[in-house]
């Protein structure tokens, strides 16, 4: 069940994140819920989707018991703050993120760590 | 030069989105550009239960439906957008994004509200995330059980401390002053609670740690001793400040740096109006932004059958 309401694609279990991330060279996940956090960065995404064309956007609800893959990720291990966004080359995490994160930054970890 | 527009706003929060929808249903093209996310500080407001005619309703969902409706009346919309250089003098107004690409309007009305304030001291970009938070609707969980500090003493900070109790151990409240600037009911409940310690006159003075925030750094104004704090959380509720240092030379600003208007909106620059949270005023509600937005839109439009 969708649980987030933004234009962009929903991964709702761990299986069909896996699948993605091994069909997509570039993708960018983020975790977390509709609240003031999160909100603005599924909003630059939405943006994004249309000037990156190489990166696969999609979002992920924090609170669903699949989302264990990314809240339990090493990765994540310090993280206070929602959401928790990843960013996964050619199948491996390469970037991760916690709380929100404005256009510029977001931009700059697409453009250094996926589309280089 | 990309178009020209009847009315250019600059913000998309309330007074941006409103002034939109009363100008484009007035037939001006009209276009809003927008630095941040549409919506501006209602999508930073988890529940928003005193806007008139609608119940309890999320900040994000009121935001959503003032863009639908902007965008139904033909208001066009750029958000994320990063604004290099404005020309609000003449009779044509221009702006250039960092982009490279330049709109111009018949006339402009300013809507870029506030933000938050930040502390601006070592570690606080380091720990965002990690430790540091402004939303307490939306990190509390991540503290349960833990030692919180909760930076501030006005009504946000009061409440959020109150409620982060819900999850933290304890929430101790830093504040400057010896009085809070605060509701009495608000002041009332945080120090009847038996979870909640002050520490007043004092400041913070820097976030330490090594993956996840452990320590801060505070100072006693009075005495100018410096302590250390185990937390492993701290919220920031320091106030919000307008957003109008890009406007500075363009229109008059007040001592408080908010843009002086008249009952029009009517700025110090003739053709270019201002509304919502930047503007001189009592109570920064949606409400009021909201008002300011139609007035300044209406104004516009008298501007523009004059011209
Ligand atoms: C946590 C919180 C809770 C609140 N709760 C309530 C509540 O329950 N009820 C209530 O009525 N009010 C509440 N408020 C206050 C209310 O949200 C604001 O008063 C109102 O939304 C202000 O609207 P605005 O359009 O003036 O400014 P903003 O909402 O600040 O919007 C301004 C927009 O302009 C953009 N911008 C800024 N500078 C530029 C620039 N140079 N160029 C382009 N764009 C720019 C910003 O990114 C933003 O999107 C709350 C505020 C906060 C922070």
């Amino acid at each position: 069940m969708k649980l987030l309401q933004t234009n962009l694609q929903e991964v709702e279990t761990a299986a069909e994140l896996d699948k993605m991330i091994k069909e997509n060279d570039n993708v960018m996940v983020c975790c977390g819920r509709m609240g003031p956090m999160c909100i603005p960065v599924y909003d630059i995404m939405e943006e994004l989707e249309d000037e990156r064309s190489k990166v696969k956007f999609a979002v992920m609800a924090f609170d669903s018991p699949e989302a264990g893959i990314i809240r339990d990720a090493k990765e994540c291990r310090s993280f206070m703050g929602l959401p928790f966004t990843m960013y996964y080359k050619n199948g491996v995490v390469t970037a991760a993120t916690s709380s929100i994160q404005n256009r510029s930054q977001v931009m700059s970890i697409i453009d250094e760590k996926l589309c280089n | 030069m990309d178009d020209i527009f009847d009315v250019m706003i600059i913000g998309a929060g309330a007074a941006g989105l409103t002034a939109g929808i009363y100008s484009s249903r007035a037939r001006h093209s009209t276009l809003i550009l927008n630095e941040g996310a549409i919506g501006g500080q209602m999508v930073l407001t988890d529940e928003i239960a005193n806007y008139p005619g609608v119940e309890n309703t999320q900040g994000y969902s009121l935001a959503n439906t003032m863009k639908k409706q902007a965008k139904e009346f033909g208001c066009k919309i750029k958000s994320n957008i990063q604004i290099k250089e404005y020309q609000l003098e003449g009779k044509v107004k221009k702006v250039s994004l960092h982009d490279g690409r330049e709109f111009s309007a018949k006339t402009v009305i300013l809507a870029p509200g506030g933000k938050p304030r930040s502390l601006d001291i070592p570690g606080e970009d380091q720990f965002k995330g990690k430790g540091i938070s402004y939303c307490a609707t939306c990190d509390g969980d991540f503290f349960t059980g833990k030692e919180i500090a909760v930076i501030g003493g006005g009504n946000s900070a009061l409440e959020e401390a109150v409620s982060l109790t819900k999850y933290a151990e304890k929430v101790t409240i830093i504040h400057q002053f010896d009085h809070f600037q605060a509701f009495e009911h608000a002041i009332r409940e945080a120090k009847n609670h038996p979870r909640i310690k002050f520490i007043m006159e004092s400041e913070l003075r820097a976030f330490e740690g090594d993956t996840g925030l452990q320590k801060i750094q505070v100072e006693h104004l009075p005495s100018g001793n410096i302590s250390e704090i185990n937390v492993e959380g701290a919220f920031v509720f320091i106030g919000y400040m307008p957003n109008t240092k890009a406007f500075k030379d363009l229109v008059t600003l007040n001592s408080r740096d908010e843009i002086i208007v008249d009952e029009d909106k009517n700025t110090s620059t003739r053709g270019v109006f201002a509304a919502g949270d930047c503007i001189p005023k009592k109570y920064r509600q949606v409400t009021t932004a909201v008002a300011d937005g139609t007035i300044a839109a209406l104004s516009a439009s008298a501007y523009l059958r004059d011209l």
